[in-house]
């Protein structure tokens, strides 16, 4: 088994080939993923070592001390943390080797196609088609909410391949070329002002079936893959006290005493404590996968880090007072990542409310925690042996 | 970082405990007991103190404890939790112990850590660490004066009374007089300690001691906030799946589900502030801020699990032979123990430097 002291010497081996310093961005990120150093935990040749996936820390702590160019992962979110579990689990050899290096490397972003206007929470009532021609399916649809499309190469795509069976059983996963002719980007302006999400709109679109991922009318079960990571790639972040939201508001008042006021400083505390013991409940959720004992914590996480994350740039709003009143800059921009910190706090106050709604609502989280974790009946299904094609829309 | 998790052998010590207080626990015992003029459950604090050891468990083997940790103790918390065990352990095998630890008192550290003698620091169960607290009178070498609310102090065979002087002194509870007093929480009586010109020996400074021992009383109380709340969410789970209502079991309602998915996730908070705070007292690295969360935490936290659990039991959660009323009675007396959220909020103010206006 690789070990930490196979890492580190793995990691010293890499970076006296490439020393960062005179090697390119890309070669050296290339060379690291080719080393096995890009997640140790995934198999040899697919960027890993098949190591324990707590051994990461490791070699990012010797690469990070190095100076070593990182492959900003922030860029390509929906890539690392959704994109890639499930192609590792689903995909091809061919597709394995096709994309999951440029993924890594960031050279190619990745985006998510799955809400569509009709069909959010309820994803599986999904309407958009694909019909096989050949070795090609023909896709027709529209999607919404599509985070970072105008800067993705490739999407994860869910489309109805059977509309003559009950919603679940009919979804193909597919792997989408964003620069398809047919695939027509529309930003989409949001509370912030910015486009950050979009419009996707698919008009015959060609998808080579090779580019298909898993077994037709297996999408759903694809899909879980998906979202399941989605959860926890918030729950799995580790952070120093104070490095999540409470952290400019906590700067704030150390520095502005003038802003305080009795009533504020109980607040705060109150988060400040809120903020660290869900600090603590993340590592300890992390501590828990290393360990091989994975809990039910990560949509839990979610939950908690909506919450806190709105009340917090709330507080933040009125502390600030007068300020409070004022909006850094509404022009219509199309940022290539979610920048918190970079931003002011009504900025911040505005773009949390969304931390509720992403990756499943807070009410469909609340579902999934009662039904999964504490075995409480189901919601009823009136939908369960219908024909999609026979559902109410 | 600190290791939140809990050992194998920390699973098993629990595993342990939990079958000693399922023999001696039972909820309709413990109500009759509460109700009795011997609250304490004296033969499952015999089980656990003499016949486990574990009243010893922080007490270095060479005084004839176990040199167990914190992570220990606040396992066996949780579980004292879980069942509202009437026994004097949070009392004896930690406050006291801790401040006899803090004086270094091998004699009586030996009797505590055997489990053939109680002890009680007195002290009100009110007190937050680093606040101040009530003192006996000194005259000619004799105590004097009456302490009030006192846990445990029924249950006590030796008093750690602090005195004018600055110092603590041990009492034999013999020498006293303790009346009980009519407590909220049933399970941890209180108690009124009357010394009039009762002996005692001078252990050492009552500061020093009164301080570690109130902030690793703070610090682990959590993990019994813990072991209560947690009884309360799989109480309430179980109940739900059961009880139908309109032709369904009612935990099939929306309403209800998220309410419990809620309580779920503010007890897998708790749990990791408990351990957070179990292990910064067993590492000493950051245990004010550790101890200070953690309280912060639990109090609210705890008391509003079981409130929960409460109204989502209905009527029947209103009788007295449920033994819902217990965990909030407990819930409720250990948001004020130690120190309120509000005084946890306050001292971590000053800490983490987030001061007051
Ligand atoms: C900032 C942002 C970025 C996003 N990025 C992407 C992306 O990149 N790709 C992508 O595919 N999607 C993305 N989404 C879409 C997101 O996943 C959906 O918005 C979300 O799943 C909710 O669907 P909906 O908007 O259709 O709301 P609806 O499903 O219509 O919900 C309306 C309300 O009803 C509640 N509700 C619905 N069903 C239930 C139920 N069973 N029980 C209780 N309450 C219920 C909801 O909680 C909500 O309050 C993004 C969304 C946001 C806000």
């Amino acid at each position: 088994m690789t070990d930490a002291s196979e890492l580190r010497r793995r990691t010293t081996e890499l970076l006296a080939a490439h020393p960062p310093a005179t090697t390119e961005r890309l070669d050296f990120l290339r060379a690291r993923f080719d080393a096995g150093l890009a997640w140790v935990h995934y198999p040899v040749g697919l960027g890993g070592l098949d190591a324990p996936r707590a051994l990461q820390a490791v070699v990012d702590a010797e690469l990070a001390a190095a100076d070593a160019p990182d492959n900003d992962p922030r860029r390509n979110g929906i890539g690392l943390g959704m994109a890639a579990p499930t192609i590792l689990k689903y995909g091809t050899p061919e597709q394995h080797s096709r994309f999951l290096r440029p993924l890594w490397t960031g050279e190619e972003v990745w985006c998510q196609l799955f809400s569509e206007p009709g069909a959010g929470s309820d994803l599986a009532a999904l309407g958009t088609r694909a019909v096989r021609e050949g070795d090609n399916w023909i896709v027709n649809g529209q999607k919404v909410w599509t985070s970072g499309a105008h800067n993705a190469r490739w999407a994860i795509l869910i489309a109805r391949t059977d509309p003559d069976v009950p919603k679940h059983a009919g979804i193909t996963y597919f792997l989408c070329d964003m620069t398809d002719p047919g695939v027509d980007v529309r930003p989409l302006r949001q509370i912030t002002g910015e486009a950050e999400f979009n419009e996707v709109f698919l008009t015959d679109v060609r998808i080579p079936d090779a580019h298909r991922l898993g077994e037709t009318g297996d999408g759903w079960r694809v899909a879980q893959t998906t979202l399941n990571n989605e959860r926890v790639a918030i729950g799995g972040m580790r952070l120093p006290r104070e490095g999540g939201m409470i952290g400019p508001v906590a700067k704030t008042w150390r520095e502005r005493p003038e802003l305080r006021t009795h009533e504020l400083h109980q607040r705060l505390l109150k988060l400040w404590v809120e903020s660290e013991v869900s600090r603590l409940t993340a590592d300890r959720l992390r501590q828990q996968l290393s360990a091989g004992q994975p809990g039910p914590e990560g949509a839990g996480m979610k939950l908690a880090f909506a919450r806190l994350n709105q009340e917090i740039s709330g507080l933040e709003v009125e502390l600030l007072g007068p300020e409070g009143l004022l909006y850094d800059d509404w022009t219509l921009r199309r940022p290539e990542l979610v920048d918190f910190t970079g931003r002011e706090a009504g900025y911040r106050y505005l773009r949390a409310k969304g931390n509720s709604i992403e990756g499943g609502t807070s009410e469909v989280l609340l579902n999934i925690v009662a039904e999964r974790v504490l075995g409480l009946p189901a919601e009823p299904r009136t939908d369960k042996d219908v024909a999609w094609k026979d559902l109410a829309r | 970082m600190s290791d939140l998790l809990y050992s194998e052998e920390e699973e098993a010590l629990r595993s342990a405990v939990r079958d000693l207080l399922g023999d001696h626990c039972d909820p309709a015992g413990v109500i009759a007991r509460v109700e009795s003029d011997a609250p304490h459950d004296t033969a499952a604090w015999k089980a656990l103190a003499q016949n486990m050891g574990l009243a010893g468990l922080l007490v270095p083997e060479e005084l004839g404890g176990q040199g167990a940790t914190h992570r220990e103790v606040a396992v066996v918390l949780e579980e004292l939790g879980r069942f509202v065990a009437p026994v004097p352990y949070l009392s004896s095998a930690v406050v006291a112990t801790e401040a006899l630890l803090e004086c270094g008192d091998a004699e009586l550290l030996e009797r505590l850590a055997s489990g053939r003698a109680v002890g009680v620091l007195a002290v009100g169960l009110h007190r937050a660490p680093g606040t101040a607290f009530s003192v006996a009178r000194l005259e000619n070498g004799r105590l004097h004066g009456q302490l009030t609310g006192i846990a445990d102090a029924g249950a006590a065979d030796v008093l750690l009374v602090p005195a004018e002087d600055g110092g603590l002194y041990a009492v034999e509870a013999a020498d006293a007089a303790i009346a009980p007093q009519s407590s909220l929480d049933l399970t941890r009586p209180l108690g009124t300690v009357t010394l009039d010109g009762a002996p005692g020996r001078r252990l050492g400074e009552s500061a020093p001691a009164v301080h570690r021992a109130l902030r690793s009383a703070a610090g682990l109380l959590a993990s019994e906030q813990l072991g209560v709340a947690d009884w309360a969410l799989t109480e309430t789970v179980r109940y739900l799946k059961d009880r139908t209502q309109f032709n369904r079991p009612v935990g099939g309602f929306q309403a209800l589900k998220h309410r419990l998915a809620q309580v779920w996730l503010e007890v897998v908070n708790l749990r990791a502030a408990a351990r957070s705070s179990a292990d910064a007292l067993s590492t000493g690295e950051d245990v004010e801020v550790a101890v200070a969360v953690a309280q912060a935490y639990a109090s609210p936290a705890a008391v509003r699990i079981v409130e929960e659990a409460l109204q989502l039991h209905g009527g029947i959660g209103m009788t007295w032979e449920h033994p819902v009323h217990l965990y909030l009675k407990r819930a409720k007396a250990d948001s004020i123990a130690y120190g309120t959220a509000g005084a946890h909020r306050t001292a971590l103010a000053a800490l983490v430097d987030l001061q007051a206006p």
